[in-house]
């Protein structure tokens, strides 16, 4: 079957852990070039449903539809990556003994095959469009710095940096703007709107005030499903929300 | 393209190392075959053959550091690799002896004589040949880490698990190579070399040549790694050692980078021990025992995991410290080493070179944590 237009479909998506239902028949749809914001209490299921879409967790049941054609759910997570899916984790992960361009030059498009590595001059092309991502991620002047000297805020940036540098068609999010300061989260919103320009963006995170900057369409994810979807208005007005989430 | 990728990974501390392995390899044959044995600067040959050996060791050192400082593979299997080397070259140097044995066969090895056997074990053919030899230095002990790294890297064997495989690989080498039957001279190994590629072992101008063979091996061992750490391969190795999960998730095939470090690797150590067996006149299966493998790491510990050039230093300083003590006072060494690997852990985590290098900052250190990381 195929999904006129769609992006990403989940459908009927269920993932048990011990008998614990982490997903419960969840069922999401992402239009191309959409951003999506995802909200929900801790446990909620929202990191899980990330494993899913990149094949790091093995559904249960259900389907996950890539562009209306490929079930993502028989992939392995080298070759869902391949399709264009990248993802930024929840606790960031750079290589800390690498400079930032060298971050960036390992997450860049090009060879990943010994040989080819072994021998691969550093293209001029290449250099430039890292410099283009250290501008967009807020790292500008900071090529030659160790990746483990960078602020919290700034590892972020990299590693969405790195995920650009993959050019993904849909790029996840796993709450970016956790610790961040009010300044940086600021930023990082602005950041994600503007990546949201040329690729479609699922954000997880818990922080209000991050979710109202996006100005995006919201779902709720409680107990392994989705609660409500909307603006962010919309959803906050909804009184189920308030009570499982909103409202404690 | 083959100047650039040489050059890739060239910096001043390679250089200056370089520069010094092959003085050592040039000075001292020279101070020991021009100068009367009177001369204040003259080398005495015992001196020779120390330094000769002290150049292999750090040629090991050097193959451990690849693996471990640069890929998180904590090997405690490279003597194994180590002394395949060395037996390839020990089997050349017996098939050299000819009819010069003790018992005057034309082509059996004294041992075998002895033994009682009457033709030559199928795999000793071809070691008549001094390409042959070279051909399985590198060969046996390559072939053997991509078989290991083959499966243990596929299954995703890691962090100590990988370690005591390796330890459990060479002993067993060692017990086999102790039998026999196994045909390579069991616990005695091999010895009573004559002569290599025509030249007289025992002649010093020989003994000189192959020091400066070693320091040679070495300067091309450096100059390599360095050209491998340098490339972007070099940059996928210490991102999976830091990382691995992450490199896969940026799609790189990490059993595959693993699998050719690893071999390339023992190759090398295997080029350091054909070099060792020739300076030292014999092989045995003692060279195959755990202790070796565990010491090579602590040299590397000690000179500074991840920096190739502070493992040669950790060669050198303690298997000076090593002739030293074991001369002076026979049951101190075991315990000096033990004390020096603590304090080095305590003290300078990063090993002696890590005392030189207190800008962090430097984009091409791929210096580690403090502590040397296991199991990770
Ligand atoms: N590998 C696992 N094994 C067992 N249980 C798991 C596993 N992964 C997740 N869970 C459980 O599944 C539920 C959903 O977890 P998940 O991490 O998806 O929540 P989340 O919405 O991302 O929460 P948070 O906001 O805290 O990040 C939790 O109760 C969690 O304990
Ligand atoms: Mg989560």
């Amino acid at each position: 079957m195929s999904l006129t237009g769609a992006l990403l479909y989940l459908n009927d998506v269920t993932v048990t852990f011990d008998g614990f239902r982490a997903l419960n028949g969840l069922s999401l749809v992402i239009e191309p070039g959409e951003m999506r914001a995802i909200i929900g209490p801790n446990g909620a299921g929202k990191t899980t449903m990330m494993d899913v879409i990149t094949g790091k967790t093995r559904a249960d049941r259900g389907e996950v539809l890539f562009e209306g054609a490929r079930d993502l759910t028989r992939l392995d997570e080298a070759e869902i990556a391949e399709l264009g899916i990248g993802r930024k984790f929840q606790r960031p992960t750079v290589f800390d003994h690498h400079s930032v361009f060298d971050n960036l030059l390992l997450a860049l498009k090009g060879p990943r095959s010994v040989w080819p590595t072994l021998l691969a001059p550093l293209r001029g092309a290449e250099r430039q469009r890292i410099r283009e991502i250290m501008e967009i991620v807020r790292l500008r002047g900071l090529a030659a710095e160790i990746a483990g000297n960078l602020s919290h805020g700034q590892k972020q940036w990299l590693e969405i940096g790195m995920l650009l540098a993959q050019d993904p068609k849909l790029m996840l999010v796993d709450e970016p703007v956790a610790g961040m300061t009010d300044a940086e989260t600021a930023a990082t919103a602005e950041l994600l709107r503007e990546i949201n320009r040329t690729r479609s963006v699922i954000v997880v995170e818990h922080d209000m005030a991050f979710v109202r900057e996006l100005d995006v369409k919201v779902s709720v994810l409680h107990e392994g499903s989705v609660l409500a979807e909307g603006s962010l208005e919309h959803v906050s007005a909804d009184p189920r929300v308030i009570e499982v989430y909103l409202g404690r | 393209m083959i100047a650039r990728f040489f050059l890739a990974g060239f910096d001043r501390r390679v250089a200056l190392a370089l520069i010094a392995v092959l003085a050592i390899g040039t000075v001292v044959p020279l101070l020991n075959l021009m100068l009367p044995a009177s001369h204040v600067l003259h080398v005495p040959d015992y001196m020779v053959a120390l330094i000769g050996k002290y150049l292999t060791f750090a040629l090991l050192a050097l193959s451990v550091d690849l693996v471990w400082g640069y890929c998180g593979i904590l090997s405690l299997g490279h003597g194994a690799f180590f002394a395949l080397g060395g037996y390839a070259m020990g089997m050349h140097l017996m098939r050299e002896i000819g009819p010069r044995g003790v018992y005057g066969h034309p082509v059996l090895p004294d041992f075998m004589v002895f033994l009682n056997w009457k033709e030559l074990p199928w795999y000793w053919h071809g070691f008549d040949q001094f390409w042959f030899a070279a051909l399985m230095v590198v060969l046996a002990p390559g072939l053997l880490a991509f078989a290991l790294g083959w499966f243990a890297f596929r299954s995703r064997v890691t962090g100590v698990y990988l370690s005591i495989i390796t330890q459990a690989m060479t002993f067993a080498l060692m017990l086999a190579f102790f039998r026999n039957d196994m045909g390579f001279g069991g616990n005695n190994g091999l010895t009573d070399f004559k002569d290599l590629l025509g030249f007289n072992l025992q002649a010093a101008t020989t003994r000189a040549g192959l020091l400066a063979a070693s320091s040679l091996a070495l300067a091309l061992g450096l100059l390599l790694a360095s050209a491998i750490v340098g490339s972007r391969l070099g940059k996928v190795l210490v991102a999976l050692r830091d990382a691995e999960g992450r490199a896969r998730f940026l799609g790189y095939p990490v059993e595959r980078y693993k699998l050719f470090v690893f071999t390339i690797s023992a190759a090398m150590a295997g080029v350091a021990g054909a070099l060792y067996v020739p300076q030292v006149g014999i092989i045995n299966p003692g060279e195959f025992s755990p202790a070796n493998s565990i010491e090579a790491v602590i040299w590397v510990a000690l000179g500074g995991r991840g920096t190739l050039v502070g493992p040669l230093i950790g060669a050198g300083l303690v298997n000076y410290l090593k002739t030293y003590l074991t001369a002076a006072m026979p049951d101190a060494w075991l315990f000096a080493l033990g004390g020096l690997f603590i304090l080095v852990t305590l003290a300078l985590p990063r090993g002696v070179l890590g005392l030189f290098d207190r800008d962090a900052r430097r984009p091409r250190t791929a210096a580690v944590d403090p502590i040397p990381k296991a199991a990770e």
